[in-house]
């Protein structure tokens, strides 16, 4: 802990609203505390501009502590910032020395559009996990949980993918704004498991051919979205994903997806 | 005064359930979709219980403050969901888990809802299980447990530290799934405004578009809230920056009863406060305390100094030498209140002087560093990454934070409130876990309430109401309940004051910490009860709210929010004071064994206290329901 602070400036994106002519501006920020988190230097910005009569930086944020998958700057090119497997809200000023010129901003991506300043639309991710990313089961017809037992390495698998928190560095981070990341990651969790295998080729078609209609990128194997990863997701999901997708359109080539209720995967 | 009809079906405890469900009324299915439920939140409970209602037919609109239903603060949970499954053979049961929850709620929950939470907690882990929700598992393949606090069984299951991001991800998947088949509409960066009471029942919400600034109205046969828990009003907690009250304290403004609003856990490992800037405090999970040994300086000239160079005879192993049976695993209540003391003696340690140290010198010393980064690695990476301190090498610092609240509005066995059609679920709801929610029960009861009760229950609501009798959004009331959002934006701007709204959710956070925080007394309350009347007079004359309303604008969400927290810190107050008693969280100073333990008024309080809304300005009514236990004996809670 340390009670010396410091100055930077910062270079931040303003942007009134959607489809409006953004630009840079710089804010000096005095005061800087090393244990400040990124996201409190900003909150400490915004009430300067507040009191001066100017409008906040709008910014996009919730638990601050790495998990909701809310937060979402590009600082100094870096989607989530300089360190390795955080995000942007776990971040700390202690990464800053005096003098400092830090550029902050919003996560770009073309299906990504910007809402106001720092803040993006990112709902096509919903839109990709409503095309398939679930196991039906029907609220009240599950059997019993111990009746399908899974082995520990093939669960632990399916959670390293599970932990994805849905932010979109990956796709800020893709010179492509590819999703293959995200996507991969939903699919690899559910195709892993028992459970997920009745409906796994026409999830992983539907996924895909949404993510596609959304203007996301094609995937070039620059494995940037897993180093942007605040979970570290791994890019060998991305290989799982295209053999899941080549034998899902091998097999439905023989079997209609839409008749046949999916494959048997 | 509010007519308070818990509607507990009769018959014995361990039936009631099953008989409420043979004889409840039934909607025909042709009817259901003539029926539209509006949801408010996404969390466990309400994406839960929004996908399962559109399953059964009810057409639903779900409507979220987030830019996803995906990240409710549900999704940080870290530690496990309790289920009486009893895979591990242990002598679980949902008797015990029944038990365990309402000893751990110090019996001030409702005996029946208790219950039934137990009894459908098993259909949870499967539901989750057949959704692909990757729990931790045996190598054999089945399940894995592990303990958790006011348990003596193995009953609580988990997906690594973020057992609340998979069950959210299951029932945001389950959630998606619904939307792509039609059966709900979503509403993201939506936030509700307003609750909309036709006739005496909840018909509408009045909910504004987070990024255009659109105020619409919304019709519904019934309205169900799932909004999570209010500790934000402490500005300092472990909650999500955006988690707020607004929806359930607007709605107590149109008549719900808010049921015992003082009841607030404070979780006693969480990282310290380091500065005024300060957003958030993050929990380390209690399970640290099994190997680290909690102390300050013995005087407190040696706060500031280095804790390597203070001699063990100059440590003070406070909750050893007080509590010597359970020592550093003593509750989280007891924990709490016993490092607020030592600060309050001046002893705390850190540049603030909120802070104990939590050691585990002598742990490395059993076991290894090696031993030790096995067992709590993760949460050494945590606090390195917030703090910068390598805990290897120099004791942690914690302090106790707000975690959670019991408190809620006011429903009875259907989850309905006091005002016809509007259900609550959640941590929204004051239902289940009584004075103190026992460690990884309030994700139980999110999706109990979500997936197994309410789309039984509300169904006995709609049973009444004739298909398509909704009223239409241009009766009076939607343009009144409208109006009045209008009319609370436009005073906001209006304002144009000195202060940003943060200045005064701050002030706010050290009032109800200083006052109606893990001790309580009279004094202090009603110092509390004068103090917050004044910061909320100041923050009406003199907050700014920058920008415009018809934009996206943070500073005018927050402003609002922060208005209805200025009104419930003093209802928190008032009720902490009405409660002239300790039990479990409520610690009232006054009322104490020697050994600093709760002491309960069972005669005067065995009761839930329902606050009704009396008009601005106006004290609200403290209406009653008597608690009654047919099943167990109310005994003095003791863990020694
Ligand atoms: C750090 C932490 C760790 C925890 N760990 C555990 C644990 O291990 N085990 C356990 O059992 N419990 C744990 N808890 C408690 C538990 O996570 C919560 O009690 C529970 O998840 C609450 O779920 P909910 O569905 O009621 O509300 P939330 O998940 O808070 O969801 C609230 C929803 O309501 C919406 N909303 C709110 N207001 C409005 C409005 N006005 N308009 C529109 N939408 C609105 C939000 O957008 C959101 O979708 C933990 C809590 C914290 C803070
Ligand atoms: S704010 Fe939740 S992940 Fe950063």
């Amino acid at each position: 802990m340390s009670t010396k602070t410091f100055s930077v400036t910062i270079r931040v994106w303003r942007q009134s609203a959607a489809g409006r002519p953004g630009r840079f501006v710089d804010y000096p920020v005095a005061g800087v505390s090393p244990d400040m988190s990124f996201l409190e230097m900003l909150d400490v910005v915004n009430d300067g501009l507040t009191l001066k009569g100017e409008e906040p930086i709008a910014f996009a944020h919730d638990c601050r502590e790495g998990i909701c998958g809310t937060c979402s700057l590009t600082i100094d090119g870096k989607p989530h910032g300089p360190h390795e497997g955080v995000a942007t809200c776990q971040t700390y000023m202690r990464s800053y020395k005096e003098g400092d010129l830090i550029v902050v901003e919003p996560f770009r991506a073309r299906a990504f559009p910007v809402q106001k300043d720092l803040v993006t639309d990112r709902s096509a991710f919903d839109k990709i996990q409503q095309a398939g990313g679930f196991i039906t089961a029907r609220t009240g017809s599950a059997p019993d949980a111990n009746s399908v037992p899974i082995a520990k390495g093939v669960a632990d698998l399916a959670m390293d993918a599970a932990q994805c928190i849905g932010c979109g560095a990956c796709v800020a981070a893709c010179k492509n704004s590819s999703a293959m990341l995200f996507v991969a990651a939903k699919v690899s969790h559910l195709g892993l498991l028992p459970q997920g295998q009745p409906e796994r080729d026409r999830r992983v078609l539907s996924m895909v051919r949404t993510m596609d209609s959304l203007g996301f990128g094609g995937c070039t194997n620059q494995y940037e979205c897993s180093a942007a990863c605040p979970k570290l997701i791994s890019h060998d999901f991305i290989a799982r994903l295209n053999r899941d997708y080549a034998k899902a359109v091998f097999r439905t080539a023989f079997e209609p997806v839409a008749a046949g209720g999916g494959g048997e995967g | 005064m509010a007519k308070l009809e818990s509607k507990v079906p009769p018959g014995p405890l361990a039936d009631k359930w099953q008989s409420y469900k043979a004889s409840m009324r039934l909607v025909n299915p042709a009817n259901k979709r003539k029926y539209e439920v509006i949801v408010v939140g996404a969390g466990l409970a309400g994406s839960s219980a929004s996908a399962t209602l559109s399953e059964l037919g009810y057409k639903v609109s779900n409507f979220v403050f987030h830019d996803s239903p995906r990240r409710a603060h549900s999704i940080a949970a870290q530690g496990g969901i309790n289920a009486a499954k009893n895979y591990q053979n242990d002598g679980d049961s949902v008797h015990r888990l029944f038990y365990d929850t309402l000893k751990g709620g110090d019996y001030r929950a409702r005996e029946s809802n208790v219950h039934r939470l137990a009894e459908v907690s098993a259909n949870i882990i499967d539901q989750c299980a057949a959704q692909g929700v990757p729990f931790a598992r045996e190598y054999g393949g089945l399940l894995a447990n592990r303990s958790f606090g006011g348990a003596q069984v193995s009953r609580t299951f988990y997906a690594r530290g973020q057992t609340g991001q998979q069950l959210l991800l299951g029932a945001y998947s389950a959630l998606s799934r619904a939307v792509a088949g039609g059966g709900v509409t979503l509403h993201t960066q939506m936030e509700m405004l307003d609750l909309v009471v036709v006739d005496g029942h909840a018909k509408g919400i009045i909910a504004r578009n987070l990024v255009t600034g659109e105020v619409t109205r919304h019709t519904a046969d019934a309205v169900v809230l799932a909004t999570g828990g209010y500790g934000n009003v402490f500005n300092l907690s472990t909650y999500a920056r955006g988690s707020n009250a607004t929806a359930i304290w607007r709605a107590y403004k149109r008549g719900a009863c808010f049921a015992n609003p003082c009841f607030t856990q404070i979780h006693p490992t969480c990282i310290p406060v380091s500065g005024d800037y300060q957003s958030k405090l993050t929990l380390m999970s209690e399970s640290l305390r099994n190997d680290g040994r909690i102390w300050v300086p013995k005087r407190k000239e040696d706060r500031l100094k280095p804790p390597g160079s203070i001699p063990e005879e100059d440590r003070d192993y406070y909750l050893e030498r007080m509590y010597p049976s359970f020592g550093n695993l003593s509750p989280r209540d007891i924990s709490s209140r016993a490092a607020k003391r030592v600060c309050d003696e001046g002893r705390g340690v850190g540049e603030t002087g909120l802070g104990v140290y939590l050691d585990f010198g002598e742990a490395i010393g059993r076991l290894g560093e090696a031993g030790v980064r096995e067992r709590y690695g993760n949460l050494f990476d945590i606090y390195h990454e917030i703090t910068n301190e390598n805990a290897y090498k120099v004791p942690m610092r914690i302090f106790p934070a707000v975690h959670y609240t019991m408190g809620g509005l006011w429903v009875d066995y259907d989850l309905m409130s006091n005002v016809p059609g509007l259900f609550v679920l959640g941590e929204a709801n004051f239902s289940d876990h009584g004075a103190n929610r026992l460690g990884a029960s309030a994700l139980m009861q999110g999706l109990a309430d979500g997936y197994f009760v309410v789309p039984y229950t509300i169904g006995n609501y709609l049973a009444t109401q004739k298909p398509g009798s909704r009223p239409s959004v241009d009766r009076p009331e939607f343009l009144q309940a409208k109006q009045s959002v209008d009319a609370g934006t436009a005073r906001l701007f209006g304002i144009n004051g000195k202060q940003p709204v943060s200045h005064f959710h701050k002030r706010l956070g050290h009032l109800m910490w200083q006052y109606c925080g893990m001790a309580r007394t009279r004094e202090g309350l009603e110092k509390g009860l004068k103090e917050i009347p004044a910061l909320r007079a100041e923050f009406w004359e003199n907050v700014k709210v920058p920008g415009s309303a018809d934009s996206l604008n943070q500073s005018l969400e927050q402003a609002a929010r922060v208005g209805d927290f200025l009104e419930l810190g003093e209802l928190m107050c008032r009720d902490a004071l009405a409660r002239d008693e300790s039990c479990g969280c409520h610690f009232r100073e006054e009322h104490q064994y020697p050994d600093g333990e709760c002491k309960r008024d069972d005669e005067h309080f065995a009761h839930a206290a329902a606050w009704e809304y009396a008009g601005e300005g106006k004290e609200p009514v403290r209406n009653v329901e008597n608690l009654n236990y047919e099943s167990v004996k109310m005994s003095v809670r003791n863990y020694k």
